[in-house]
């Protein structure tokens, strides 16, 4: 590997090796050597040598994601995508750029901004995360409430199949022949191919932008306000709700100007013509009202709404302050649900020992409780976990699945038979081995290890370190 | 290969002779391409449909999911078609959640029913899609047509939240769910969308519904020439105006639409027809939001040297609406042999526009092109008898878009031709990920019993 990509490409120590076991998940997982491609045919040769040795291989962009999807579960070759990381191509005039997996989200934005274009698609770590793991996950975000996810942002790939073969799909308007290959191959966590190259929708920025900041005395009311929002049609671009407990949190760290007496807010951004967004701000505003909102703020300027925004996107890092470990669970439940999802939260947070916090997309009802806990003391572990899983049943149960934008990695690939039957799996199974045979490719992700579907079948000659 | 009479007997035994039919009355009215099935199954339930799919596997035979048999010709020409599954009967609401604005609707729903049954409830599906009156909910999906309110609501893939269907082993199978933001397990019903019947039996759809505008307002602006036409069109789209859609008519469009409208008795809005090229624009919101849109409108046409502008009256607007939603439609009867391909383009530049117009003309045949704000382009050439000779140099056109294509990195589908062009026209140099694309089909259907060939490329 070493004589291919040279040294500086290729780290293999101990200490190296340790850095690329975490993610942002609470998963770990240790490659056997951690390799950085510069091209498209770098990849290729890397996923046939791995091949050649029988040695699993898994995708990974800035590690950020929260499902263990960038672990190397079973050993194996990493290839890390950094340093692919060139936007290749702006097409103003028909909003397209295409980019290398390696760009972090915000670069894209930073590129067309000026044009007056965007790439809508927002994780809260758009600052360091990258697109390549953005199309793995099919990442979301706040903002894609009324702009989508990833995926509806994607109009042609370029991959790396687990064998070396370079394949492209879709094209750049986005209509292609055939099936819908982007619409596959975009979320499929890694495990059907390797992705080297993007081609995205650039969205334009609106005429005009407010943000609204409701405050209410209760969760119960905050969460009843959406599902009045969302009832009346009213679709702004982003509903974000914070409880009272995270957010005197944030507000201890950030400052950004949360109430810290009040029960709940809900963050909330109106974009269009000025004339849509200013029935839609009076629109909300009777909701908010009707459901007992103490105050309904509108941020007066750009300073204001950025840091109403860098409390909301900072609030897994202040929350960092207060315990050695969060967990940031991710469900989703039809937006009718919420109070009852969000009652049902809090009844599992108390039967486990935890507070759970609420910090999330509540405008497509995309819940992220936050469990904080002690990593050193093994019971609490085990704990969070399960609070987890019956959070997700919970979720489940009330119409919803088990993950709306993280992915299932191999956080909840146990959980999968709770929304899939044998016949579902016996599917993606095959359409996973039409792409992935050996399992080489990120394996033990999204099906359930469990179930006789889904065993790691890797057929691993020694570590790729003795054999590489 | 055709269904041997006691294996039908077999196939009636299981799910009652009411619902297996082989009369030859009723399979000519399935037939497809001049393919005449040996039988129609019309399965009342999902496990039923099941039921003829694991049949179809046991005997090898091919089957070919129905709806209401509106756009049975798009696509190539099946290699075999032996049952056709009529799904229409399978037409219940499963789920309507108002307030998550999200619904659950069997196969054989009709669109028509689905519209008003959400119109009760302040909401609507943006599949505004030919045949509209007709088409099921499955075939809406199926066939991949483009609706006419892309450009604001996005095509199925962006609303279509979760399916289940029968695949190629006879499974009841799901993918996605019936929550508005998803990301548990491949999104395999996103496959389904434009897949012909050639991966599953859909049985069921799951969708994301939208509000009903409270407003919506329609103008339109003539031009003497399509560059100005153009210009228009990406004025209004660097403006950043919301229009739900915008299409760019040649005279042969306005001028088929406003004859067929007149004959019809509905309204038709002044000057449509009179200039070489109008832009008909659409959009809705509340009525701040639409006139500030008509002003707009009106200033980007007075810029871009129109030379005809209206803002069009509330019936005028939908019978224009509707006809664009329908051009597919009434462009395929428009003749008596005719074809209709569609391209899917990054940019569409007056040369390109040009270079079609000029290849209809070298062989003297009328043609006309209607361009959708989301680059999907409609080129239509007519042939005025279905005589051999006459129809001959269609095929001349589809090689020529083709080559057009190609050129343009644009993808091309030839949604209509006659059937003896068709056979000639199946080819997969089109598609470079044919490889890829023959996976997908290998993954969902192993037996090959879904409408083999009948994706371009003989997937």
């Amino acid at each position: 590997m070493k004589s291919l990509l040279g040294s500086q490409n290729v780290l293999d120590s101990e200490l190296d090796l340790l850095l690329y076991e975490f993610d942002g998940s609470v998963e770990k997982a240790r490659p056997d050597l951690v390799v950085f491609p510069h091209t498209t045919a770098e990849v290729s040769r890397i996923a046939k040598l791995a091949a050649l040795h029988e040695v699993p291989i898994v995708g990974r962009g800035a590690g950020t994601g929260l499902s263990g999807g960038a672990l190397a579960r079973g050993g194996g070759v990493m290839i890390v995508f950094a340093r692919m990381n060139k936007i290749l191509e702006v097409d103003i005039e028909n909003q397209r750029a295409v980019v290398q997996p390696g760009v972090v989200n915000q670069d894209i934005t930073r590129a067309v901004e000026d044009a007056g274009l965007c790439f809508a698609p927002d994780p809260s770590s758009a600052k360091s995360c990258t697109i390549g793991g953005n199309v793995a996950e099919n990442a979301g975000g706040p903002h894609t409430l009324a702009y989508g996810v990833t995926t509806n942002h994607v109009t042609a790939l370029e991959l790396v199949l687990p064998d070396g073969e370079i394949v492209r799909l879709g094209s750049k308007h986005g209509d292609a022949n055939g099936y819908d290959l982007c619409g596959l191959f975009v979320g499929s966590e890694g495990t059907l191919a390797l992705v080297t190259e993007i081609t995205v929708k650039l969205a334009r920025k609106a005429q005009a932008v407010k943000t609204l900041l409701a405050i209410f005395e209760t969760i119960e009311d905050a969460s009843q306000a959406v599902v009045e929002i969302t009832a009346n049609g009213i679709t702004p671009a982003a509903c974000e709700m914070m409880d009272g407990w995270t957010l005197r949190v944030v507000e201890d760290y950030i400052h950004a100007g949360f109430p810290r007496d009040s029960g709940a807010v809900l963050l909330l951004e109106l974009e269009g013509l000025p004339e849509a967004v200013e029935s839609q701000a009076a629109a909300i505003e009777a909701v908010c009202g009707k459901c007992h909102a103490r105050q309904v703020r509108l941020a007066k300027d750009s300073r204001e709404r950025e840091l109403l925004w860098k409390g909301r996107k900072n609030a897994f890092g202040a929350l960092g302050r207060i315990a050695p470990a969060n967990y940031v669970l991710d469900g989703v439940i039809p937006r009718s649900k919420l109070p009852q999802a969000l009652q049902r939260i809090q009844e599992i947070g108390k039967k486990y020992g935890f507070h759970v916090g609420n910090i999330f997309h509540a405008g497509d009802g995309n819940l992220h409780p936050i469990v904080l806990y002690d990593p050193r003391n093994p019971g609490q572990f085990d704990n969070a976990i399960a609070a987890s899983a019956e959070i997700i049943r919970a979720c489940v149960e009330m119409g919803g699945a088990l993950t709306g934008e993280h992915g299932v990695g191999m956080e909840k690939n146990e959980l999968m038979s709770v929304l899939f039957t044998d016949a579902d799996f016996a599917l993606m199974r095959r359409v996973h081995d039409e792409f992935n045979p050996d399992s080489s490719l990120n394996p033990g992700k999204i099906f359930p290890l469990s179930k006789g579907c889904g065993e790691i079948r890797i057929k691993k000659k020694g570590t790729a370190g003795v054999a590489l | 290969m055709t269904v041997a009479a006691d294996r039908t007997a077999r196939l009636s035994e299981a799910l009652g002779a009411k619902r297996v039919v082989m009369a030859d009355e009723e399979l000519a009215t399935y037939v497809i391409d001049g393919l005449v099935p040996s039988a129609i199954v019309r399965p009342a339930s999902a496990e039923e449909a099941a039921e003829v799919v694991r049949f179809a596997i046991a005997e090898k035979v091919a089957v070919l999911p129905v709806g209401s048999k509106s756009k049975c010709e798009l696509g190539m020409t099946p290699e075999r078609y032996d049952i056709a599954v009529d799904m229409a009967a399978l037409r219940g609401i499963a789920h309507f959640d108002a307030g998550d604005l999200t619904l659950s609707v069997d196969a054989g729903l009709p669109l028509r029913e689905l519209d008003a049954f959400l119109k009760e409830q302040g909401q609507f599906l943006p599949l505004a899609v030919p045949c509209f009156e007709s088409t099921t909910a499955a075939g809406a999906i199926a066939s991949g047509m483009d609706s006419a309110l892309r450009l604001q609501y996005g095509s199925p893939r962006d609303f279509l939240i979760g399916a289940e269907f029968i695949d190629g082993t006879g499974s009841l199978c799901k993918s996605g769910g019936r929550v508005v933001k998803n990301v548990t397990g491949y999104d395999l019903h996103k496959l389904l969308i434009g897949s012909l019947g050639t991966l599953a039996v859909i049985t069921r759809l799951n969708f994301r519904t939208f509000p009903l505008p409270a407003v919506s307002g329609g103008h339109l602006a003539g031009f003497d020439d399509l560059q100005s036409a153009l210009e228009f069109r990406n004025a209004a789209a660097k403006a950043g105006l919301p229009l739900a859609n915008l299409e760019v008519l040649s005279q042969e469009v306005s001028s088929m639409i406003r004859a067929i409208l007149q004959k019809s008795g509905h309204p038709h809005p002044p000057g449509l027809g009179q200039q070489d090229w109008a832009v008909y624009s659409s959009f809705e919101g509340n009525q701040q939001v639409v006139q500030r849109i008509e002003r707009e409108l009106e200033t980007i046409a007075r810029q871009t040297k129109a030379v005809h502008t209206a803002i069009l009256e509330k019936a005028e607007d939908e019978s224009l609406g509707g006809m664009l939603r329908e051009s597919f439609e009434w462009l395929r009867w428009a003749s008596p042999a005719n074809v209709i391909c569609r391209l899917a383009l990054p940019q569409v530049n007056a040369a390109t526009v040009a270079r079609l117009s000029q290849l209809a003309k070298s062989v003297d045949l009328r043609s006309a092109v209607l361009l959708r704000a989301t680059g999907i382009f409609y080129f239509a050439v007519f042939a005025e008898s279905d005589d051999p000779q006459t129809v001959a140099p269609l095929s001349k056109i589809v090689i020529g878009v083709r080559a057009i294509a190609e050129s343009e990195k644009a993808s091309c589908t030839v949604l209509h031709a006659p059937t003896a062009l068709k056979k000639t026209i199946a080819r997969s140099d089109s598609m470079p990920d044919a490889v890829l694309q023959q996976r997908v089909k290998r993954a969902f259907d192993p037996s090959n019993i879904f409408a083999p060939g009948r994706v371009v490329g003989g997937i």
